[in-house]
């Protein structure tokens, strides 16, 4: 309870805080110089990939700093290393102004710093108190469980703050945004001074996102600090006071959203040195390779993630699909592999009517598939690169004979994507985690174009991989196109959509709102499409 | 989309995999972990028996000086037998992430039901030896099945189902005895015993001894190389394995895991079926209240031991094996024969521990390997100025 004493001098009830929130707000203003966090040439590298070079970032105190970049940019590994989950391989991180070694979560609780996870770690068969204060409960006499202490606590930062929390409810009666807010309780009780908030908003509907960014800005308004992670740009433009832009691991850029737009801001996340995804002449056919009409996908609730999408792929054709992440990209993308139930009214490949085939007899029947996230869902990590080949495969000519594995085929065919396709490795008994990520990358493209595919489905094909092997990726998709493959194509690069694509359509809620012309669209163009604005397209 | 962190998730698996052996250690290390834990548990059993006033050196020696007589080492071969095939039975759950705690009860039951089927008999000789195994291994089978049709339909974890199913086969076995199938001979009830006829004999195989050892250590011989074969060779296998690393990646790869849960379970079953088979034709040729109990227990230890590998479980049944049946000779040294518990506790957690600390030193040198790598060419792979980048020109006009 040593971190509390802040609380006892700043506990003004309600009724009487708006003159002193605006003084509040004064003196935080002219504190603001003052790093609340400092990250100085933070690196951290893991096998075979740097989650994090030479992060430089400084939170001024009394502000929300907001740090936004694609997936896998980094921006969990730099705050798990704030918060004492991860140590840094080299740098140095101060909090108010003096230097600091976490070795666990508990040395950043210590040092006033708190997470607030975007998975929240809530037991639903306790009450909101007995959450708060699980772990750090209040003790009276040694054994004894002081609840009344505790209660009065929960009170007076919930008063302070204005998070309207009571505290003998059961969470499980507890909505989304009431959740969220006992977590935040949950890291003020412990004395957090500085909040990291991980991707707050993902699970909130809009008009919870509002009460969010209202209690936020009541934290900050009592000289709190807050951190605040997401890629939700129009949402970080409205609540942050400076946003810290990390693309591929590294920080970029420190702007005021004041001088940026949405558009500047996906420009610094997603980069624009990266060699031109341009494609040159079309080799669009009139042959369909896939036709889909009206495929929903619905969530447990009834709502529809995926809501009647139709289109239609040619060989020989690049279909992009332009969205911010989330709007249905991912579930559209497993509903057309047979991994995730869905409602269709056709689905075919080359003709066939493939709506109630298993995934693998697609896969067979010429589907090949880049999954979105490789690590999960593309490969075997503890596996060699043979038998990685095999996988999703595995019932295919040369990875398996009958009911039996085929080692030696599929290990000379290993070794041929791997000469094809560049795969740095020193062989093909290494295991897959050994590899970089654009190595991953490239072995499971090459896997996935092996057996003649009909259709591609590419799913951030070149997310996470440097700049050598995303320029490999996209040549062997060029390829693959000109000799007849249909590729489907979800990104979150707009350059890699406008280049790539010999046609454009962008999912919003799950429904597609806009066809676009890649020959004659800017990604700015393209950017204000995806949020829905619409202007200009 | 959640954000997933690629960082971590690079090249660590989890402790569970580890531990159940889905992550491959390379060469040395492998062996040179449970050399470690055994060692370790010696020193421990060593500090136990200073503790208790005795001398350990004189323990182990008079252990090791029963162990290598003849028929102890016959004795040693015919329980090991049993114990390497449970081992294997919960192996093939463990390589699916499939916790086969059943085992034990999938043996009994079937042991009863094949000894009630055997001393029937219905078919001559050899004949009625294929007919009770076969028996053997499908009540085995339909037992595990139930947990695996439960898990698959109402998402039962098999943990849990299985624990119980082993309750419910003991009052399942002890009833069919009590009520059908029993004889009663003097105090003891015992099903009709197998007639001489459908025997499997046994291999005079270690000289010096006339007793023999049991023909099932051939089966054993058969099953371990089945599975290796099994799981390294086929598409079953590598289907199954893939599961056991990465559910999302099998299911990503056309890999039906609801059917291969059932399939494996029953499987595991199966096999479980055979491990009262040595006791049941080549022993005591009837089941009562003497049959061996708890095989599915030692083999769950032994899979740990052998880390699911063939030969490794081969080993770790001959250890255990080794330390239960030799265990009796240190009364005659006033020791109490419980220490041999100990050990075995002792080296199940410190093998578990040592393939743990093994791991995390590989990775820890794998880690400073490629760190030293990616740090020794100066400028980073992309440009990395803090200024903005240029104006895309993505727009091919």
């Amino acid at each position: 309870m040593v971190y509390s004493h802040y609380l006892l001098s700043s506990h003004q009830g309600t009724p009487l805080t708006q003159a002193l929130r605006e003084e509040g707000a004064v003196i935080a203003t002219a504190t603001a110089t003052e790093p609340a966090v400092e990250l100085i040439g933070i690196t951290k590298r893991f096998p075979g990939v740097v989650a994090n070079r030479d992060i430089r970032l400084r939170v001024a105190k009394g502000r929300i700093h907001a740090i936004v970049g694609e997936n896998g940019a980094g921006k969990s590994t730099l705050m798990k290393i704030l918060y004492g989950m991860q140590r840094p391989d080299e740098g140095e991180i101060r909090v108010d102004g003096s230097a600091v070694g976490f070795h666990t979560p508990a040395d950043a609780i210590a040092a006033g710093i708190g997470m607030v996870h975007q998975h929240f770690m809530l037991a639903d068969n306790l009450t909101v108190l007995e959450n708060v204060v699980l772990g750090s409960e209040p003790r009276r006499g040694g054994v004894a469980l002081d609840f009344g202490e505790a209660r009065r606590k929960i009170k007076e930062i919930s008063d302070a703050y204005g998070l309207g929390i009571r505290p003998d409810v059961p969470v499980e009666e507890l909505g989304v945004g009431d959740r969220q807010r006992v977590e935040i309780l949950k890291v003020l009780y412990r004395g957090a001074r500085i909040l990291i908030l991980d991707e707050p908003t993902a699970v909130l509907v809009p008009h919870e996102v509002e009460e969010l960014f209202d209690n936020l800005r009541g934290l900050v308004h009592e000289g709190l600090t807050i951190l605040f992670i997401s890629h939700k740009l129009d949402e970080v433009l409205r609540v942050a006071d400076e946003i810290t832009v990390i693309r591929r691991g590294t920080t970029v850029a420190t702007v005021d959203p004041k001088d940026v737009t949405a558009r500047k801001l996906a420009e610094l996340m997603v980069g624009s040195e990266l060699p031109s995804p341009e494609t040159r002449e079309s080799t669009v056919t009139d042959v369909v390779a896939l036709s889909v009409r009206d495929l929903s996908v619905r969530a447990s609730d009834g709502r529809a993630i995926v809501d009647g999408v139709s289109f239609d792929i040619r060989k020989g054709e690049v279909l992009g699909i332009a969205g911010v992440e989330g709007n249905g990209q991912a579930e559209l993308v497993e509903a057309i592999m047979g991994i995730r139930p869905c409602e269709v009214g056709t689905l075919t490949l080359g003709g066939a009517d493939i709506a109630h085939w298993s995934t693998l007899r697609r896969r067979t029947g010429g589907i090949g598939y880049i999954p979105e996230d490789r690590h999960r869902h593309g490969l075997l990590l503890e596996s060699s690169l043979w038998e990685n080949r095999i996988l999703g495969h595995q019932n295919q000519k040369p990875n398996s004979k009958g009911i039996w594995i085929d080692r030696a085929g599929a290990r000379s065919d290993t070794r041929r994507i791997v000469e094809q396709y560049d795969v740095r490795t020193p062989g093909i008994d290494v295991v897959a985690s050994a590899l970089s990520g654009g190595n991953q990358q490239k072995l499971i493209v090459g896997r996935e174009m092996s057996g003649d595919p009909v259709l591609l489905i590419a799913s951030h094909p070149t997310r996470g991989v440097d700049v050598g092997a995303q320029a490999a990726i996209w040549d062997h998709l060029r390829t693959a196109r000109a000799a007849g493959l249909a590729v489907l194509l979800i990104s979150a690069d707009l350059d890699e959509l406008i280049g790539l694509s010999d046609s454009l359509k962008v999912l919003l809620r799950g429904a597609i709102v806009a066809d676009v012309d890649p020959a004659n669209v800017t990604p700015e163009q393209l950017g204000s499409a995806m949020t829905g604005a619409g202007e200009g397209v | 989309m959640t954000e997933r962190d690629h960082g971590t998730g690079a090249g660590m698996g989890t402790f569970l995999d580890r531990m159940l052996g889905r992550v491959r250690l390379g060469g040395w290390l492998a062996v040179a972990a449970p050399v470690i834990a055994i060692a370790f548990a010696a020193l421990i059993t060593s500090v136990v028996l200073l503790v208790a006033g005795k001398a350990p050196l004189e323990a182990f020696n008079a252990l090791a000086q029963y162990g290598t007589r003849p028929p102890t080492m016959v004795l040693i071969l015919n329980t090991a037998v049993g114990y390497y095939i449970s081992a294997l039975a919960v192996a093939i759950g463990f390589r699916m992430n499939l916790f086969n705690i059943g085992v034990d009860g999938q043996y009994r039951l079937a042991a009863v039901v094949a000894a009630s089927f055997g001393g029937a008999a219905l078919l001559p000789g050899v004949l009625n030896i294929i007919a009770v195994v076969v028996v053997a291994m499908a009540v085995g089978a339909l037992w595990a099945a139930i947990a695996g049709l439960l898990k698959v339909t109402r998402g039962v974890s098999e943990v849990i189902s299985t624990i119980m199913l082993n309750a419910i086969a003991t009052g399942l076995g002890s009833w069919l005895i009590s009520d059908h199938f029993g004889v009663l001979t003097g105090n003891d009830i015992a099903t009709r015993p197998i007639p001489d006829d459908a025997h499997v004999p046994g291999m005079p195989l270690i000289a010096g001894t006339a007793q023999l050892v049991n023909g099932f250590l051939v089966l054993a011989v058969v099953l371990g190389v089945a599975y290796y074969v099994l799981l390294n060779r086929t598409r079953f296998g590598f289907e199954l394995r893939a599961t056991g690393q990465s559910e999302p990646a099998a299911v990503a790869s056309g890999v039906g895991v609801k059917k291969m849960v059932v399939v494996t379970m029953i499987m595991s079953g199966a096999v479980a079926g055979l491990i009262g088979m040595p006791e049941l034709l080549g022993q005591s040729f009837k089941y009562s209240n003497n049959f061996p109990a708890g095989l599915g227990f030692t083999g769950i230890a032994i899979a740990l031991l052998g880390r699911n590998n063939p030969v490794g479980m081969a080993i770790g049944a001959l250890l255990w094996s080794f330390l239960d049946n030799s265990s009796n000779t240190l009364q005659l040294l006033d020791i109490s024969k419980e220490i041999v518990a100990i050990m075995q506790g002792v080296i199940i957690l410190s093998v578990i521990i040592a393939y743990e600390l093994v791991h995390r030193y590989r990775n820890v040198a794998e880690q400073r390997r490629v760190s030293r790598q990616l740090a020794a060419p100066p400028g980073p792979p992309g440009p990395a100025g803090p200024s903005a980048p240029p104006a895309p020109e993505g727009a091919r006009a």
